[in-house]
């Protein structure tokens, strides 16, 4: 898939080192926003699961950065998780995916 | 008591005020049928409603992770037993505003059924798969229905509905199984396998006279159906192939099947991954005919006559209700409640609606004559809506 590797490759190359100077605080605290209500849909409001899989720090601690991403990006075809490129930058979906990684994802209410 | 029953009266009174009581001792006793509840997802609270003024009654804390939270009635409509994300069953008096047992019965949960004499409550589990049932007075366990399919693996449990005959009837989400537990025996289900109905069934619903079970499918276009009176025929598929062939569109909320909508033969379903509701005729269960709509369908629920259908929206398009006239066809209003629009629920019979909105923490209900709000409550972010009339329905 030529798209995805693009996409990780853009993911991983430039959007790791300077994450939280790129992202301003409000789109951070929205994407912890969506995280929670809106992948809670499928995943659970605490990420613990539903019809989609756990998604808690332990749970992804074997999957490498780059499926996590690509999964989020591009979704999984024939299954019920839908892409999310549409909506998130590549750049996004790292930061996400590193604050998945710590557990913490609580917003700012 | 002390040797004055005044002063006792007054006592009682006061911490019965103090405990929150809605009929305190001043007041007449009060009744449940304009009652319901709304979760607040987030906060793992319940708030109690009335629908004769459209007010808040109490808030009931402590029922844990809420977010897909599902409510039935137990049949005297005092008793709400809440379905937690976290596994947790909560039984709530809703008169008086208070938690009356739980029990931690799963690791993750999604919805549950209370059998036809109100004596069994189904939990329907993700994790670990499977159903259990519990005494709906006490809360005690009485069985448990792992769900291990034909091929010996483990699966999700969805649509668990209950059926006439004290029966429960659900589906295995993994293996795309409908298993049918017959509860004559409460402590020994007898089950009545059906395998092979079609890829990742995802929701399922009753029709209200209990005869029908239909699994909607996400792996295929078209749905499973069970008629209850003739199980001997087993499943088969309905409105196999609407996409079409085409490429469905993603989906960013999985469309909900509870609510039956009908108006005469005709039922009403969101389609999944089109931005269209079918409309099946139940006398050929062959489609009679699609509506687009404003984006992909989450429910579709008939007004109580049957006339209008509401229909709420997936992510990132929920802002909209659309009103669809079934005998026009016809799109009739499109309303924009607020940010995220994720339930609605009709009064009994039909006047009001009530619509969670959950981004502006807010329920706004609507007039179902004249389509404008009403009245507008704040609920923190509000997922269901379920009202005590739901305790005299078959699927609910
Ligand atoms: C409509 C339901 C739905 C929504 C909404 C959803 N997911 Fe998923 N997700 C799934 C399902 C189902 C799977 C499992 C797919 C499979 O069977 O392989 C999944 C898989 C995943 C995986 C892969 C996990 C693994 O271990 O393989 C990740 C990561 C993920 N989702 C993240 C997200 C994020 C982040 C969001 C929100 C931006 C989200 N999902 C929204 C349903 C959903």
């Amino acid at each position: 898939m030529p798209r995805s590797l693009l996409v990780v490759f853009l993911a991983i190359g430039f959007a790791l080192p300077a994450l939280a100077d790129e992202l301003s605080r409000a789109r951070q605290n929205e994407l912890l926003y969506l995280l929670e209500q809106d992948c809670g849909s499928c995943h659970g409001l605490r990420l613990k699961g539903g019809l989609g899989p756990p998604l808690l720090p332990a749970d992804i601690a074997d999957t490498p950065d780059e499926a996590l991403i690509d999964v989020i990006l591009l979704g999984r075809p024939g299954t019920p998780m839908p892409p999310w490129d549409v909506e998130i930058t590549a750049t996004e979906v790292a930061w996400l995916v590193g604050r998945l990684r710590t557990g913490k994802v609580a917003y700012d209410r | 008591m002390t040797g004055n029953p005044a002063r006792a009266a007054v006592l009682i009174c006061l911490i019965g005020l103090a405990a929150a009581l809605l009929a305190a001792c001043t007041h007449a006793p009060r009744a449940t049928g304009d009652l319901g509840v709304v979760i607040e997802r987030a906060a793992g609270r319940l708030v109690v409603i009335e629908t004769t003024g459209s007010t808040i009654l109490t808030r009931v804390p402590g029922l844990g992770d809420t977010s897909h939270a599902s409510v039935v009635y137990s049949r005297d409509e005092r008793f709400a037993y809440v379905f937690g994300r976290d596994g947790g069953l909560t039984k709530v008096d809703i008169l008086r505003g208070r938690v009356v047992g739980r029990v931690m019965q799963g690791g993750n949960s999604v919805g549950g059924a209370i059998s036809q004499d109100g004596r069994l409550v189904a939990v329907a589990n993700y994790e670990p798969g499977g159903v259990r049932v519990f005494d709906a007075q006490t809360l005690a366990q009485i069985a448990d229905i792992p769900a291990v399919a034909a091929d010996g693996s483990t699966s999700k449990v969805i649509g668990l509905v209950d059926a006439p005959g004290n029966r429960f009837v659900f589906s295995l989400y993994d293996a795309g199984e409908t298993w049918i537990a017959d509860m004559a025996d409460p402590a020994a289900p007898k089950l009545t396998k059906f395998t092979r109905i079609g890829r990742l069934p995802y929701d399922a619903l009753i029709t209200g006279n209990g005869r029908y079970y239909i699994a909607g499918l996400f792996g295929e276009d078209g749905l499973a159906l069970l008629d209850l009176w003739n199980p001997e025929a087993g499943m088969r598929r309905i409105l196999d192939g609407y996409g079409r062939g085409e490429e469905p569109l993603p989906v960013y909320k999985m469309p909900h099947l509870e609510g039956w909508a009908v108006a005469g033969d005709i039922a009403v379903l969101p389609a999944v991954g089109r931005h269209e509701v079918l409309l099946l005729d139940m006398a050929t269960w062959r489609e009679a005919g699609r509506v687009p709509v404003h984006g992909q369908p989450v429910f579709a629920v008939a007004r109580p006559d049957g006339r209008h259908v509401w229909v709420n929206f997936a992510h990132p398009r929920n802002d909209t209700v659309q009103v669809i006239d079934l005998v026009s066809r016809k799109i009739v209003a499109t309303l924009k409640p607020g940010k995220a629009v994720l339930h609605m629920e009709f009064t009994p019979r039909g006047e009001r609606v009530w619509v969670s909105v959950r981004d502006e923490d807010k329920v706004v209900v609507y007039d179902t004559a004249t389509l404008q709000p009403v009245a507008e409550l704040p609920v923190e972010k509000p997922s269901g809506i379920f009202l005590t009339a739901r305790a005299h329905k078959t699927g609910l």
